[in-house]
């Protein structure tokens, strides 16, 4: 109905998500000693994802806005679903 | 010009460079506001000084690695949650409206349903509309599932003359903003006979089709049902009056809920129109608001009771949640019932269950988690518990170790 397409990016509940290249993902996973496994996971049907364009295997940051932290930067690893 | 403008301390630059990333942002800009009021007194060097000091005082307040962080979070959530009551309902402002919070709140969302008891929106509305209370009823008006029961005084089916008769009621159509004419449109498209108004708040359909009692009585039921306009799921829409950044404001709040639907209505400020179903959340904006939702939606029932709960631990219980990507219960069917221990899963429910189908499929226990390693008596993984003495035999042959303690008495 409305002339353009809400950008799911834009509601407040949802944070920045990035998508990493591929270079800088090793040396992410090599510094934090883990590997893709262990990591919490997001899927490739994810409406955020698909916004930015990731596919699976690929590592997306998450930058929350905390209340304690006031900044946090988390990794998800897009999974095929 | 002042004396003092040549020393040119930019603080939170020098803060920057000497955190080095080993603070967290909230930290870092406390501290560069604190020393922003003693920037008289400091220079660069006290600057660092006092950076070093903060940064060893926040990493011994870490928490230690092996410190079973989950069973702090539960006792911590637990605990309190003893005190609340057993079903509380809270009148957003209306009495017809009312909310499950509470402990029954609490268990709805650690559960994932799929729709909560009381399903809620909080409908934002865009600039145009947010400021004036008709332009924000005529949204309501959209959104608002209306059917022709709700705008009918009387739905008579007259058997004799194959027909059935509506009778509008003028107030209603006023105000969910339908014309009898509306109503006719929608029975028309139905297909079922002819309809024409009789008055102007009558309108008599012929049925095209002679039928008996009960298949009168179903197009009766068809008609009362049809609807009108607005969005299906949302039972009744609400305008109520809120203070927010933007000065006072109207906002709708809706009894159901349709997330998809209502942020493509036009006037709906679609970026901060939120429900209290978080399964509606994770489809339309995905696993990180569902976190976020999960996290907003915890920290209001606890502080709805009064309950002082560190937003630590429900960050903690959204993040497990979370973590497969899709929402997942505190439970059998979720976290509980997805772990990787055969005996830890037979500890918590249906053992034999989960033995037998083990034992068929000749899975393998590493024992690796807390329960499995109670059950068999081991040392539990956690805290120190977690360290293991490992022994370089081909170092010690080529340095045997000296040293108080052993050697010849």
């Amino acid at each position: 109905m409305s002339p353009k397409k809400f950008d799911v990016r834009e509601h407040k509940l949802v944070p920045k998500h990035e998508r990493v290249p591929l270079p800088e993902a090793t040396e992410i996973l090599k510094e934090l000693g883990l590997d893709p496994t262990q990591l919490p996971q997001i899927r490739a049907s994810d409406p955020v994802v698909k916004a930015i364009g990731a596919k699976p295997g690929e590592l997306v940051r998450i930058i929350r806005e905390s209340e304690t932290a006031g900044k946090t930067v988390v990794y998800r690893i897009v999974v095929v679903g | 010009m002042g004396k003092k403008t040549g020393s040119k301390l930019d603080v939170e630059k020098i803060v920057r460079e000497k955190a080095g990333g080993r603070l967290p942002e909230r930290i870092v800009q406390e501290l560069v506001e604190k020393l922003e009021e003693y920037r008289s007194k400091l220079d660069k060097k006290k600057i660092e000084e006092i950076v070093e000091l903060t940064v060893r005082e926040y990493e011994s307040r870490l928490v230690d690695p092996g410190e079973p962080v989950g069973i702090v979070a539960a006792q911590s959530i637990g605990e309190p949650g003893t005190q609340m009551t057993l079903r509380t309902f809270h009148y957003a402002g209306v009495r017809e409206l009312n909310v499950t919070l509470g402990l029954p709140r609490l268990i709805e969302i650690v559960d994932a349903r799929k729709t909560p008891s009381t399903p809620m929106m909080e409908v934002y509305l865009d600039e145009k509309h947010r400021h004036d209370k008709e332009k924000a009823m005529e949204v309501a008006k959209k959104i608002e599932h209306t059917r022709i029961e709700n705008v009918a005084s009387e739905i008579i089916a007259d058997l004799y003359t194959n027909s059935i008769r509506v009778v509008l009621d003028p107030e209603m159509l006023e105000d969910k903003g339908v014309t009898p004419q509306d109503v006719v449109n929608v029975i028309k498209k139905m297909n079922i006979g002819n309809v024409s108004l009789e008055d102007e708040y009558t309108i008599l359909v012929e049925l095209k089709e002679e039928g008996d009692l009960s298949y009168i009585t179903r197009k009766k039921e068809r008609i009362t049902n049809a609807k009108l306009k607005g969005i299906s799921g949302i039972k009744r829409a609400i305008i109520q009056t809120r203070q927010t950044e933007n000065g006072e404001e109207y906002v709708i709040i809706t009894d159901g809920s349709n997330l998809a639907q209502v942020l493509k209505v036009k006037g709906v400020d679609p970026t901060r129109t939120t429900t209290n179903n978080i399964s509606e959340i994770e489809n339309v904006l995905g696993i990180e608001a569902a976190r976020q939702a999960i996290v907003n939606e915890i920290m209001n029932v606890l502080q709805n009771q009064g309950l002082d709960v560190d937003i630590r631990h429900v960050y903690l219980v959204a993040d497990i949640m979370t973590h497969t990507g899709r929402v997942r219960q505190i439970g059998r069917h979720g976290v509980t019932g997805e772990k990787e221990s055969v005996l830890a899963r037979a500890a918590f429910e249906m053992t034999t269950k989960h033995l037998f189908d083990a034992s068929v499929e000749g899975r393998e226990d590493l024992l690796k988690g807390v329960t499995e390693n109670v059950i068999v008596g081991q040392i539990v993984p956690v805290g120190t518990g977690m360290v293991d003495v490992y022994v370089d035999a081909r170092g010690m042959m080529k340095n045997p170790p000296s040293g108080p303690g052993e050697g010849e008495a």
